[in-house]
């Protein structure tokens, strides 16, 4: 996982409340096996005016002009900023997957859904809340100014913005250090292996049920 | 000792160790995998070069890309047909028990693990799938997961996770002839919205819920993920014990006595507390019909449709506004004005034989409305088409004029075949509403398995305690 530090980027805003896993990258792309190649789908059906497959190429599709990501002055945003509980929906970590591929290391909204903000973390996506208010002022700064970015400081969990306001944020310790390190879950989990030898031992004897043998 | 509410009980019993920061690694006793959340999880240990640690807890099954008709074909995409094909290559190199195509179990992962008797009380379940909350019904704590996540559970048996907080929704009372565990947790979303159970896990009381069957209950704990809770708990009494005994993978014998016995501890101390505590009365509920793109825009039958120029909060009018647009409707329509011309009965909400049943109720006799151009009934697993079968309700269904398919999640996401046309407007006993769920610019209503059957016949929503 690539770590994630510090970050100064253009911003896209997608300006509507519970942006769903579906919007996010349609079901059709969860067909592949792959884990990279879903940044052309990202919000698939609110980008281009035609039904994308997956395996065609994006390069000549009709485009939606109103769009955000579809507007010039957009185009290399690394940070969304949305609204309320993004990321609703399904479990799918294709949704993060199609984010990082299209280049978006940084999501801004005032809450997220619990599966979809979890997913972020393992992607080195930053999922950041701040309040509605908040969110509402970056909103309108985005709107308004063209070529709007903000530095992104895990380190210190803050956020500027260009006439430099600063916002503080919390991410919790452990996810941080994950984060800032780049580290795989898997291997520090390995690191536990004979507490989790002990606990399964315990728990056969406790609730013998809970344990199947292979091939019943 | 401090009285424990029903999750706690599960939580505690489950953490192998604690960090200082409120991380704790938990452990997990069971892990179901279906072909589109796995192929990457699979293919990461293969990277890493790193075992399944425990291939006897984990059961796989295809569900979201499998056909519901011509099965003989085969799969004739080639990229879904590549994705189930990765999963028995998986299963295989991995020795993880799989329920492929053409075994009779097969279907929906969250109507086969129940009915196999996989999910037990006080067990941890994951699945790389949010409608894992379903298995709430049992008294297990059960929540979907992200493929890295998945990965994570097939090489270490184990997640790190934060203690979410608890949420009781306690319903006293007795739900109306016609009214189902469908329309409460509708209902229910509808009052807390998508995001009110965000970080929490939910446990249903009341007498409202013991009366529910465990089907009702499934259906219950299946849409928690809707309120934006990961799980849902309902505690054990003498239906889940009843539910459980003889099931294939379930105990036998004194391991089940003693089992048992555990089990029936599953249910809040007296005087438990919880970060919080909503009640509803059962008495309220009525039919539930959702009308816009996310699960909380859901009335009653007897209601009209919301006018976004008499809502003043900007950000909820303009998704009124969207959501009417996307859907086709006006402001102020009556719900049961609304006419379907597709009906789809299945998915892990509502494809269990209780739902048959109570679908084909409203059938028995009569014909689909000319208007409807496919209605369709999917059961949930070969073994719900079976006892259906048994039962005659597919000659009920196909008399009527339903299409009667093999089982899978077909329309509930339209990944096979089983896709709405744009601007085509579906009565479905799915989960999600969302843009484009079902198939692009196809409009979803979210009911009831009885309530998409009448509005099968009549070709539009009707009251259906009318005919109770
Ligand atoms: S039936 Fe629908 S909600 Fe359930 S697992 Fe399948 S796709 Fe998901």
């Amino acid at each position: 996982m690539e770590p994630f530090n510090r970050l100064q980027a253009l911003v896209v805003p997608i300006d509507r409340a519970n942006v769903d896993t579906d919007a996010i990258i349609p079901k059709q792309f969860l067909k592949s096996i792959n884990r990279s190649g879903f940044g052309p789908n990202l919000f698939d059906e609110w980008r281009y005016l035609d039904r994308g497959e997956p395996g065609q190429s994006c390069v000549g599709r009709p485009l939606n002009p109103d769009f955000a990501l579809n507007q010039p002055r957009y185009q290399g945003a690394q940070i969304l900023l949305s609204r309320d509980n993004f990321g609703c929906g399904s479990s799918r970590e294709h949704a993060p997957w199609a984010l990082l591929d299209y280049g978006i290391r940084v999501v801004i909204a005032p809450s997220f859904a619990d599966i979809f903000f979890n997913n972020c973390f393992k992607n080195g996506i930053l999922p950041i809340v701040l309040t509605g208010e908040q969110v509402d002022q970056l909103m309108q700064e985005c709107v308004a100014q063209e070529g709007y970015q903000l530095t992104v400081d895990l380190e210190t969990q803050s956020l500027s913005t260009p006439s430099g306001e600063k916002f503080s944020f919390v991410v919790d310790p452990f996810r941080r250090h994950c984060l800032l390190h780049g580290l795989d879950d898997i291997g520090l989990t390995l690191q536990h292996v004979s507490a989790i030898e002990l606990y399964e031992q315990q728990r056969r004897q406790a609730a013998p049920w809970a344990f199947l043998s292979q091939g019943v | 000792m401090k009285p424990q509410n029903l999750f706690e009980k599960i939580w505690d019993a489950h953490v192998i160790r604690a960090d200082g920061d409120g991380t704790v690694l938990l452990y997990i006793d069971r892990h179901l995998v279906h072909e589109v959340t796995s192929p990457q999880a699979f293919e990461g240990l293969r990277l890493a070069g790193r075992k399944v640690r425990r291939p006897e807890a984990t059961f796989a099954v295809p569900d979201h890309n499998v056909p519901t008709k011509h099965l003989e074909q085969g799969i004739i995409d080639p990229i879904a047909r590549l994705q189930v094909e990765t999963l028995d290559n998986n299963c295989r190199t991995f020795a993880i028990r799989q329920f492929g195509m053409g075994d009779i179990r097969q279907g929906v992962v969250h109507v086969m693990a129940p009915e196999q008797g996989i999910i037990l009380p006080g067990l941890t379940v994951v699945c790389g799938d949010s409608h894992t909350a379903t298995h709430g019904a049992f008294a297990a704590l059960a929540f979907g997961i992200g493929t890295s996540e998945v990965e994570h559970v097939l090489a270490t048996q184990t997640l790190p996770q934060k203690k979410p907080k608890t949420m009781r929704i306690h319903i006293e009372g007795d739900l109306a002839a016609g009214v189902t565990a469908k329309d409460l947790i509708l209902y229910i979303i509808s009052r807390i919205g998508t995001a009110g159970g965000t970080g929490h896990v939910l446990e249903f009381t009341g007498s409202a819920i013991e009366a529910l069957s465990m089907e009702g209950r499934m259906t219950l704990c299946n849409m928690a993920i809707e309120g934006g809770a990961r799980a849902g708990l309902v505690a054990v009494d003498d239906k889940t014990i009843d539910y459980l005994h003889g099931r294939p993978f379930a105990p036998k014998g004194t391991v089940w006595n003693q089992a048992e016995q555990a089990w029936r501890k599953l249910k809040a101390d007296p005087g438990a507390g919880y970060d919080r505590v909503l009640t509803f009365a059962a008495q309220e509920v009525v039919p539930q019909v959702s009308w816009g793109t996310s699960p909380e825009m859901t009335l009653p039958i007897t209601g009209h449709l919301p006018n976004p120029a008499m809502e003043n909060d900007p950000v909820r009018r303009s998704s009124i506004s969207k959501a009417l647009a996307y859907m086709g409707l006006e402001p102020g329509m009556a719900i049961a004005d609304i006419a379907v011309d597709t009906v789809f009965i299945g998915s892990c909400t509502n494809g269990r034989i209780e739902d048959l049943r109570l679908a084909a109720e409203q059938v028995v006799g009569k014909k689909v409305a000319p208007t409807v151009k496919l209605a369709m009934v999917v059961p949930g697993t070969g073994l719900v088409k079976q006892q259906a079968e048994a039962e005659g309700l597919d000659r009920i269904f196909t008399e009527a004029g339903f299409e009667w398919r093999a089982p899978g999640c077909s329309m509930c996401l339209a990944m096979n075949a089983d896709i709405l046309a744009p601007g085509d407007r579906c009565a479905s006993t799915s989960n999600r509403n969302f843009e484009g769920r079902q198939g692009p610019g196809g409009r979803t209503h979210l009911v009831s398995p009885a309530m998409a059957a009448a509005a099968a016949v009549a070709g539009h929503f009707v009251d259906i305690r009318a005919s109770h």
